[in-house]
């Protein structure tokens, strides 16, 4: 296994473990309108993410729209 | 030919290539529940309306502002709010775009959390970013002409300067500051922040300003939507004012009615 953070948060995950599958595991899938993504400072268009796979220390961020002035 | 019942319209604003009837922009928080926002964005009119990005809630992700936004009718200004550096302000719009579709971004680079003035200096480097990657950037700036110029001379498709801290409700605490902005920049001035009532957002128009965007002003009003009402009528009453050209003031009385062929003997001194 492998640590990660996600929005802050560190998780284990398995080696190989995509981008795509790491959202997944939050009920985030790419088809969903209004959700982005960030890996280590970078947005990850939601095409690349079953291709971007997670190294160890990967800083993931998942973002959507929200209330704001 | 207009018909003389018809009552003349402001000029439509013009904004990155884009055109509009409204000149209010409308935030999207605070409200106090997603029914009254959406009452207040349809009653406003509202055609540029904010939102923030933030990290879903990964334990709990509710219903959200975008269910009550009318895309069809509505340009999406995601801001970058809550960014105190270039660096992140960049990244947040990166993530706004992939997430929304819109080049369009409110760059907003706070530089103290008391007073959520902006810093400018971070600003100035997003805002040159944010341009040569192909947004729309609409800047979150001080009320001051030169900042306002450097931030047209990078490209910005407006300028928006505040009338007052965020959320203070002040109203525009310089107004010849805001006059000498409009005076000196092509891009169309948008007053952000600061407006606490309709008159705020008639004196930001009628001084020239081109648009007003608010939020807690609607938001924290006691009837939201009424708010909303007033806001529309005060950006619409404003502009028209503007437009039709104020007279100018005059320390005397200039009478109304003619003084020809009047009845009695004058009273009064002189």
């Amino acid at each position: 296994m492998l640590e990660v953070s996600l929005n802050g948060e560190r998780r284990q995950v398995a080696p190989g473990t995509t981008l795509a599958s790491l959202l997944a595991s939050v009920g985030v899938d790419a088809s969903q309108g209004g959700v982005a993504a960030a890996l280590d400072g970078a947005v990850v268009p939601r095409a690349r993410w079953s291709s971007a796979v997670l190294e160890p220390g990967a800083e993931v961020e998942v973002i959507r729209a929200t209330a704001g002035g | 030919m207009e018909r003389s019942d018809e009552a003349p319209q402001g000029a439509p604003l013009e904004i990155g290539g884009r055109t509009f009837r409204s000149r209010l922009m409308l935030g999207t928080a605070k409200y106090p529940n997603l029914h009254v926002l959406e009452r207040a964005l349809a009653v406003s009119g509202a055609e540029i309306v904010t939102v923030a990005i933030r990290r879903i809630n990964l334990q709990d992700d509710a219903p959200g502002v975008l269910d009550v936004i009318d895309r069809e009718r509505v340009q999406l200004l995601p801001n970058t709010s809550g960014c105190y550096t270039a660096k992140d302000a960049i990244l947040t719009a990166h993530l706004a775009r992939e997430a929304l579709g819109t080049p369009w971004i409110k760059v907003e680079v706070l530089g103290d959390d008391r007073t959520l003035f902006p810093d400018v200096t971070e600003l100035l480097e997003a805002c040159r970013v944010l341009v040569a990657d192909g947004f729309v950037v609409l800047p979150y700036c001080s009320d001051d002409p030169v900042i306002c110029q450097r931030l047209e001379e990078l490209g910005c498709a407006a300028v928006m300067p505040l009338g007052a801290p965020i959320g203070s409700g002040m109203g525009l605490r310089n107004p010849y500051n805001l006059q000498i902005i409009r005076e000196l920049v092509q891009v169309p001035v948008v007053v952000d922040a600061g407006v606490g009532t309709a008159s705020d957002a008639a004196l930001a128009m009628e001084l020239g300003c081109d648009a007003v965007l608010l939020n807690t002003a609607v938001a924290g009003a006691k009837d939201p939507v009424k708010m909303a009402a007033a806001m529309r009528a005060g950006v619409e009453g404003g502009r028209l004012a503007f437009e039709a050209g104020r007279i100018p003031r005059r320390l005397y009385a200039s009478a109304s009615s003619p003084l020809e062929g009047m009845i009695g003997t004058k009273v009064g001194r002189r």
